[in-house]
């Protein structure tokens, strides 16, 4: 290593001659192989996309009755509109009161916020689960069994996600990932109704509308 | 030695250490490569904090662009051959071997079926422009998803469908698509994402 001769070299002294021969000179190997590599980093995806599943209820099976079996007291229904705005409101909707539909946003202090107080008592109980399986107290499945039956528990909130036609996919997905991190396990993702549309005019209009146009 | 000699001497690098660095990361990269697949859109996918990794085998991605158009992809070329055969047969379509083959070694699929025929005899680079502009109809006057998923999901009984969408893509279009696999009774599927970290 130390030795650093340059093959060929004419002028080298005549007493180290016998070693110029064992010397290969890498450049040429190392510039390709540093092309190559340069191909394979640019023709990969590292890591691989993320997903997110959901399964929807079946056509047959969303009847009206199922859908007013939720409590109306434990229902939050969000309604997605366009220009990344989202509304919520809770239990049964309330037509004639255009203040009964708030406005959030998608920050973390608006929707988040709002999902995490319904939600503070399933969000603490995953929290300290979480603690525990870093602790390494409760093993990997333990904690997923416990994370959903606390999900599935009674007094979380039910959270109906109705989207309008000028939401984007973005905000879709936004809701989605919310349900995920306040730990929400009962949600679903419905058809906006008429009602649901006028709630939102009707908010614009600041109250303005006449109650009969929300055609039930 | 004089100082004129060891001038000469350090122009000389010694590259086997860095020759063998650049085959390891070449060996890496080589072995946790898996191809990044030609797609006729772009697509940016939202964000979300969802850690589930996509399985790669057995996936029937559901491509949708920003206005709305619709391609998929199968990852095993004879249940491309399937489900092309299945669908042409219920549209009255026979497709010839030739035909048949340049259809299962394209990455994605997106053309109405009535111009499958013509789509399918461009040269490829052809095939690569027109694609683009194409897309499977999805509405209800001809819902040609519909036969796509149904075929697909009779070749392969383990397929999973995972949906990748443009983030400015209009939920119109997001549940039409949801409404056509409703019916069919796939009730769960993927929403292809990437990752977002969130602060506690």
């Amino acid at each position: 290593m130390a030795e650093v001769t340059e093959g060929g070299n004419e002028k080298r002294s005549k007493s180290k001659q016998k070693k110029m021969a064992v010397r290969v000179d890498f450049t040429p190997m190392v510039d390709m192989n540093m092309l190559l590599i340069t191909f394979f980093m640019l023709c990969t995806t590292m890591s691989k996309p993320q997903t997110m599943e959901i399964s929807m209820p079946a056509k047959e099976d969303l009847t009206d009755d199922q859908k007013t079996k939720v409590k109306a007291s434990e229902a939050v229904t969000l309604l997605l509109a366009g220009d990344d705005r989202i509304f919520y409101y809770d239990g049964q909707p309330n037509y004639e009161d255009y203040t009964s539909l708030k406005q959030t946003s998608y920050d973390a202090d608006g929707l988040r916020a709002m999902l995490l107080q319904r939600n503070a008592a399933a969000v603490n109980q995953v929290r300290k689960l979480k603690k525990d399986k870093l602790d390494l107290k409760i093993s990997e499945e333990e904690y997923k069994e416990k994370v959903s039956e606390i999900k599935g528990g009674k007094n979380t909130p039910t959270v109906i996600i109705k989207a309008t036609d000028d939401a984007s996919y973005k905000n879709l997905i936004d809701a989605l990932d919310e349900m995920q991190i306040c730990n929400i396990g009962k949600y679903v993702i419905t058809d906006i109704t008429e009602g649901d549309e006028f709630l939102i005019k009707n908010f614009d209009a600041k109250g303005n509308l006449p109650v009969e146009g929300a055609a039930q | 030695m004089g100082r004129a000699k060891i001038k000469k001497k350090d122009t000389f690098i010694d590259m086997t250490a860095m020759s063998d660095v650049t085959v390891l990361l070449l060996t890496f990269f080589m072995l946790t490569s898996t191809f990044v697949k030609k797609e006729p859109v772009m697509v940016t996918t939202p964000a979300s904090v969802s850690e589930i990794k996509i399985p790669e085998t057995d996936i029937l991605q559901i491509l949708v662009d920003q206005n709305g158009k619709i391609f998929m992809s199968l990852d095993k070329q004879q249940d491309m051959r399937a489900v092309l055969e299945a669908v042409g047969n219920d549209y009255g379509i026979t497709f010839t071997p030739a035909e048949i083959h340049k259809f299962m070694v394209a990455p994605t699929f997106g053309v109405a079926i009535g111009k499958m025929k013509q789509y399918l005899a461009l040269p490829t680079d052809k095939q690569d422009e027109i694609l683009k502009n194409e897309g499977i109809p999805c509405d209800s006057v001809d819902n040609q998803f519909k036969a796509w998923v149904r075929h697909a999901r009779e070749a392969n009984r383990d397929l999973r469908i995972a949906i990748k969408a443009d983030h400015t893509t209009p939920y119109s279009v997001i549940k039409q698509v949801m409404s056509s696999l409703q019916d069919l009774r796939e009730n769960r599927y993927n929403l292809i994402t990437s990752l977002k970290t969130v602060e506690e």
